[in-house]
């Protein structure tokens, strides 16, 4: 074994051991964003929700353990216009009055090995709960955590875009969703 | 609007086939979209207003290109002379009407196509062929584009009914051909309004 090797190996150690186990549980909502993309008459269009809460607890030495929670503010959405802001908030879209908040609640981790894995859980849009995965891929620098990921939501499915929003010749089922989350490290004591 | 020098001269007395064809199909485009684009604006947002604008650029992208083979057309073809007699200043006139009029056929299609790049609406040719964005997105940038393709479409109105009162002026009043060399089916073959 070769110097570099070991001292990779003596990190390795350290980190399983969990003598200086790091927890990223400190969300930095500033430098997180979702971002979304849907398609109007085939011309994608670009919004984002700018309000939102988080909780997470991710131990990259246990990331089976991890647990994520989101809470998205539905009335904080740019949905590229100002037209397009007020009709997403009325009934047949989100209904933000009677539906004020989109939820996500993790239930799985799963390594699929380098930095990425795959989340499950529960997405809550419009009093609709139904499972989700995700991949997300982790970028770790020094003591903040990124997490990324991308993934297609179909509006129907929460009743997003009823009445005449229903037909999707003009604004496609498919919505491409990204996030980014940043947390930060606080160290535990084990 | 001066030819470019080699230009092949138009037999007769009338304009090319080509030229015909292509001023009514542009002209009948333009007053559609014209008719659309003042309509949509003041919709509601709803799904219809979402495809009237998107036609209504589609429309824009197909008159710039067939404008594009008809400037090209004017420029090696030289139009027919005006009428023996018609007084030079009218000539002059009737050029620079007709010199603004291309000009506006160009700009306003693309007022409309930076307007929409800047107001975050990309331009997708007939939903199938996206046209590159030229601004990035910006609020204001938006508003002062869609003011400007809005005046630039009433300067092409003022012109146009300018265009039309001065055809109809040459057919009944002058009684030239000036009409019936862009109209041919209404030239009259009794002697008497032949010139």
């Amino acid at each position: 074994m070769n110097q570099r090797h070991s001292l990779a190996f003596c990190l390795l150690a350290a980190t399983l051991s969990g003598a200086q186990a790091v927890e990223f549980n400190q969300p930095q909502l500033n430098k997180s964003a979702i971002f979304f993309v849907s398609k109007q008459m085939n011309v994608p269009v670009e919004g984002q929700f700018k309000s939102f809460r988080s909780r997470l607890a991710f131990d990259p030495a246990k990331p089976a353990a991890a647990k994520a929670e989101l809470d998205i503010d539905l009335a904080s959405i740019d949905a590229g216009s100002k037209d397009a802001n007020d009709e997403v908030a009325s009934k047949a879209w989100f209904d933000t009055k009677a539906f004020p908040v989109a939820k996500f609640v993790s239930t799985s981790f799963k390594p699929l090995g380098g930095n990425r894995y795959e989340v499950a859980g529960r997405m809550t849009i419009k009093g609709r709960t139904l499972d989700l995965t995700t991949p997300v891929t982790l970028r770790q620098e020094g003591n903040t955590a990124t997490f990324e990921g991308s993934l297609v939501l179909k509006r129907a499915d929460y009743g997003i875009g009823e009445g005449m929003w229903a037909d999707f010749g003009t604004v496609a089922n498919e919505v491409q969703v990204k996030f980014r989350l940043v947390a930060a490290a606080a160290a535990t004591a084990k | 609007m001066n030819p470019l020098p080699g230009a092949k001269p138009t037999v007769g007395t009338s304009y090319s086939v080509m030229a015909i064809a292509l001023h009514w199909l542009i002209a009948i485009a333009i007053f559609g979209s014209f008719a659309v684009g003042l309509y949509m604006a003041d919709l509601p947002l709803s799904p219809q207003k979402l495809k009237l604008y998107s036609w209504h650029k589609w429309a824009g992208v197909t008159i710039f290109l067939f404008v594009l083979v008809r400037l090209g057309w004017r420029l090696s073809h030289r139009p027919p002379e005006p009428p023996a007699g018609m007084p030079a200043w009218q000539g002059k006139v009737a050029g620079a009407t007709h010199v603004l009029l291309y000009v506006l056929m160009i700009a306003i299609p693309l007022s409309g196509w930076l307007m929409s790049s800047a107001k975050g609406f990309q331009t997708v040719w007939f939903g199938v062929l996206p046209l590159p964005d030229l601004l990035a997105k910006n609020e204001g940038l938006g508003k002062l584009l869609e003011e400007v393709h809005e005046l630039l479409n009433w300067s092409m109105a003022a012109l146009v009914v300018a265009h039309l009162g001065a055809a109809l002026k040459h057919h009944f009043m002058d009684r030239d051909d000036v009409l019936t060399r862009m109209l041919p089916f209404l030239r009259n073959p009794a002697p008497e309004n032949m010139k």
